[in-house]
């Protein structure tokens, strides 16, 4: 077994050695950002649970193997607006996708959206729309704390862009997919850029799929910017086989009044590192952060999340949900901050799990960081079993066992599912939630997990 | 009510001063600064101690020197410099006392002035008495009526000469050396402390009680405590500090060993009032303490209650390790910061045991400058069935210059475990302060009010006399502020 340093070094060859490629195509910011990034991680590293914000998730199994890595956009062999297909009925969206981290080259144009909506790779972006790239580029995720930025900020080629520009409300949701096909062990890094003008309003559902067998290692950055008074919903669906590891980090700031909702619902993935950062970085804002995972088998989920109030005047509601299943194991750390003078700041974050069998573990932090005095924070967190009150009344009445703790273990997990606000999507993942919890393995259709298992 | 009124009234309680800061001239034996294995050697020496004991020093100390101290806690601390430190100093007295007549009178008049009830009055109180000075044991009262029960009651350094096999069988079993920076530190040092054994199906008479006082200058004081209750036994330890005001910060590095066997009882309180330093964050006691139970037989009990108000910086987390079936254990803390007051305090409860009960209730009050943290675990290990956990921590903000911050940890790994975390952050309501106006009641009697009603929970379950001294220490502390 490889230790850290090995691996760090592997990472500093890969840098030293690929600089040339690494540089080819990018925009002198991305390099120059690139540059720092890189310096930052010699000294980072990738987190260790030595780190406290990594203390339940050991990374090394996830880097210690020989991963491709593809520094140059790699043509694909067939058409994959053929060969994947969003099988969701009546979820109308504008669909884009992604092959192992880059824009692919065959998207479909979408001709539905608003004038002066742009919807393109960030490569691309920084080329063609450099005022705005380089206004947003590597100024939210920051490099020199998290050592995982710091690599993907230092490797990060391409990913999608997405500009709504004032006053423009996209009525149908933006759908990214993010699509994992190789013939060979895959390290994919990818770099997302979204920028919400002001008044405006979009929502972003990204999901993420596995085409075939080999192991993937997914680290993405995606940095937010939402304007005054626009409202953004970004839904993420993390649905992999087994055998891969993502690593996503979100960073999201909001100006005043602004309203984002943010759902991560996580069915099935080997290994799954959700970092999710939240700034209110000016007043009135209002921010909804949710998550929901469904692990069973020896799956790990691990949800970082951070709300910093920077500005008084603020709200923001955090609730993750969770149900482990055989040897699963999870974890969850909420932190508010409250900085000085944030006054008026309402924060609740709540955090509840389920455990179904003995050999699954769950590790929860929910914590406050309070630096002002007139603020209402609550925070909880409850881990436990099925009331059995509940399973009593339903067995009064008729329901077999079985189907009573699918109805309890539905109910439990619909009150997240509940907050998604694309009616479609929500009926979508209600189907697939409820499925997975009966065991079966819930899927698309043309998803690698189908066939895996 | 006018913000300036309030802010006014605010003012006059949050500076109040500290009122044990006084320096008692008595002499003193000291060894000089410094820490080295000499050193170590010279204390034992000077404790006449047997040779196992040298042994324990020595190989904590050689294992103090591998490691750092730890940096994670909410706390930030000057560098410490372990070498400026004297670490042994003992109140200069002569030959053993017989009776309270033969205490040194600077000292009988020491207590005189906390109010500890070392004389007469002891009696009516019905409290024995284990005084610590610095480093070492002053006078234990009532020895000779526990020892009829078979309770041995005595400073550590007399149970090493007069027990040793019971202070071989159970030191450093709760807390190993190897168990944190200050833990190991203090094994190497440690000069003085209380040693407790209550035998078999003997319910302690009395509540037993040390206080602790640091008097000399640069003085660390390192005391360690063992409590051994066998079975179907109880004990209520009452333990209390203070120190003199000095301008350099002193350093206090405790341990607590508590071994609850089958049936057994332990109640634990702590009124923490070391110096905390003057309004402008000079001076004070860095107080770092691990304190830790084993409830190690099946239905044993253990009970923390605390009040900390003092200390400059406080890193303290008594803990209780659930190892017998059926036990339970409760925490129930008051934590109050002011001015540059720096806490980071909370508990461990380690559920091994099957059907292991624990509480926490963890109160904290911030006001001036101060951080007050609670950072607390519950672990429920894969085998234990049926464990359950509440815990709930409130934060009280008094003034928009403090922190209240909140780190608990949930390691749950079995299914039938039931453990809830509940914590809530807020500030005196100004609704509340008017219907209180309303009625008549003055703003700082309000104040008072909401925060002895806030504090209450914690309060009621201290011995009587304790519940009173912490109840006038919270408002010596901070009643009356509101931000």
């Amino acid at each position: 077994m490889a230790d850290i340093n090995t691996i760090n070094k592997d990472f500093a060859d890969l840098f030293n050695q690929g600089n040339e490629l690494l540089l080819e195509g990018s925009s002198d910011v991305m390099n120059k950002t690139r540059k720092n990034a890189f310096q930052d991680f010699a000294k980072l590293g990738v987190p260790t649970r030595a780190n406290e914000n990594y203390k339940y998730t050991n990374l090394i199994p996830a880097f210690d193997h020989p991963y491709n890595v593809n520094l140059r956009y790699q043509q694909v062999d067939v058409d994959l607006n053929e060969i994947f297909q969003c099988d969701v009925p009546e979820l109308d969206t504008n669909m884009v996708l992604l092959t192992n981290g880059w824009y692919y080259g065959n998207n479909k144009e979408l001709t539905e959206l608003p004038k002066g909506v742009i919807v393109c790779g960030v490569q691309e972006a920084a080329e063609k729309y450099p005022e705005i790239f380089n206004a947003h580029y590597g100024k939210y995720a920051k490099t020199d704390d998290d050592g995982l930025v710091a690599l993907n900020t230092a490797l990060a080629k391409d990913g999608f862009f997405i500009y709504v520009p004032k006053g423009v409300v996209i009525e149908k949701p933006i759908q990214v997919v993010n699509l994992l096909r190789s013939d060979r062990d895959l390290m994919a890094t990818q770099r997302n850029l979204i920028v919400v003008e002001e008044n405006a309003q979009a929502k972003i559902i990204v999901c993420d799929h596995t085409l075939t067998h080999h192991k993937y290692l997914t680290n993405s950055v995606t940095e937010v910017n939402v304007a005054r008074n626009a409202i953004f919903d970004l839904y993420t669906l993390q649905n992999q086989h087994l055998n891969s590891v993502i690593l996503n980090s979100t960073y999201i700031r909001q100006e005043s009044n602004s309203n984002v909702l943010s759902n991560t619902i996580s069915l099935y993935g080997g290994t799954i590192r959700n970092n999710h950062h939240v700034i209110l970085d000016e007043e009135h804002c209002e921010n909804n952060t949710f998550g929901m995972y469904l692990m069973d088998r020896d799956q790990h989920v691990d949800n970082f999340t951070s709300i910093d109030h920077a500005k008084p005047n603020c709200l923001s509601n955090e609730h993750f949900k969770g149900v482990m299943d055989d040897q699963a194991s999870g974890a969850f750390a909420g932190r508010i901050f409250v900085r000085r003078d944030a006054q008026q700041t309402q924060a609740y974050q709540s955090n509840n799990n389920l455990l179904l069998s003995n050999d699954a573990v769950i590790n929860t932090k929910p914590q406050l960081v309070i630096d002002a005095d007139d603020v209402k924070c609550s925070h909880g967190a409850t881990v436990g079993q099925m009331d059995e009150d509940a399973l009593f009344y339903l067995r009064a009445r008729g329901i077999d066992e079985k189907e009573a703790r699918q109805m309890l273990m539905f109910a439990f997990a619909h009150e997240i599912i509940d907050k998604i606000r694309v009616e479609p999507l929500k009926e979508r993942i209600d189907e697939l939630v409820d499925k997975r919890l009966r065991g079966e393995i819930s899927k698309c259709n043309t998803c690698a997990i189908a066939c895996n298992h | 009510m006018a913000k300036e009124e309030q802010d006014k009234i605010l003012n006059e309680v949050t500076e109040s001063e500290y009122k044990y800061g006084f320096v008692t001239d008595i002499e003193n034996d000291d060894i000089g600064k410094g820490l080295n294995e000499d050193i170590i050697r010279m204390i034992s020496a000077k404790k006449k101690e047997p040779k196992f004991m040298l042994d324990f020093r020595l190989k904590a100390y050689r294992h103090w020197k591998t490691m750092k101290m730890p940096e994670w806690a909410y706390l930030d601390i000057p560098e410490i410099d372990y070498q400026d430190i004297i670490y042994y100093s003992t109140p200069k007295q002569k030959a053993k006392l017989e009776s309270m007549d033969d205490v040194d009178p600077e000292i009988r008049a020491t207590f005189d002035k906390l109010g500890i009830p070392l004389d007469e009055q002891k009696i009516l109180a019905n409290v024995a008495v284990d005084v610590v000075m610095d480093s070492s044991s002053v006078k234990t009262t009532f020895k000779e009526a526990l020892a009829e029960k078979g309770i041995i009651f005595c400073s550590f350094s007399e149970a090493v000469q007069d027990h040793p096999d019971l202070i071989q069988e159970y030191m450093g079993t709760v807390v190993p050396i190897q168990d944190n920076f200050f833990a190991a530190l203090n094994s190497a040092v440690f000069s003085d402390g209380s040693f407790v054994y209550i035998p078999k199906g003997v319910r302690c008479p009395m509540e037993l009680s040390t206080y602790f006082r640091i008097n000399a200058e640069n003085t660390g004081q390192f005391e360690r405590t063992l409590i051994v209750c066998e079975e179907e036994s109880y004990v209520s330890y009452l333990e209390g500090c203070t120190a003199p005001m000095r301008d350099e910060n002193q350093l206090h590095a405790a341990i607590v060993e508590i071994i609850v066997k089958d049936n057994a009882e332990v109640k634990y309180s702590t009124v923490q009032n070391w110096y905390p330093g003057d309004k402008n964050g000079k001076g004070g006691i860095y107080n770092f303490v691990t304190k830790r139970g084993i409830c190690e037989g099946v239905n044993s009990k253990l009970m923390w209650a605390q009040v900390e108000t003092g200390s400059a910086v406080t890193w303290k987390y008594p803990s209780t390790i659930l190892k017998g079936d059926g036990s339970s254990s409760e925490f129930y803390s008051v934590a109050v910061t002011n001015n540059h007051q720096q806490a980071d305090t909370g508990t461990k409860m380690i559920h091994i045991g099957n059907n292991t009960k624990s509480t926490i209730i963890s109160k904290g009050i911030s006001a001036g400058k101060s951080n007050n943290s609670y950072r607390g675990l519950v672990k429920v290990s894969k085998n234990c069935e049926g464990a359950r956990n509440f815990s709930q921590c409130d934060s009280l903000l008094l003034g928009d210059k403090c922190g209240a911050h909140t780190f608990p940890y949930l390691e749950i790994g079995n299914q039938s475990a039931k453990v809830e975390h509940e914590a809530t952050t807020s500030k005196i309501g100004e609704d509340q302060i008017f219907y209180c106006n309303q009625r008549g009641i003055n703003t700082e009697d309000a104040i008072g009010l909401i925060v002895n009603g806030y504090a209450k929970e914690v309060i009621n379950k201290m011995p009587m006399e304790f519940a009173v001294e912490a109840q006038k220490l919270l408002q010596i502390s901070l009643e009356g502020s509101v931000g």
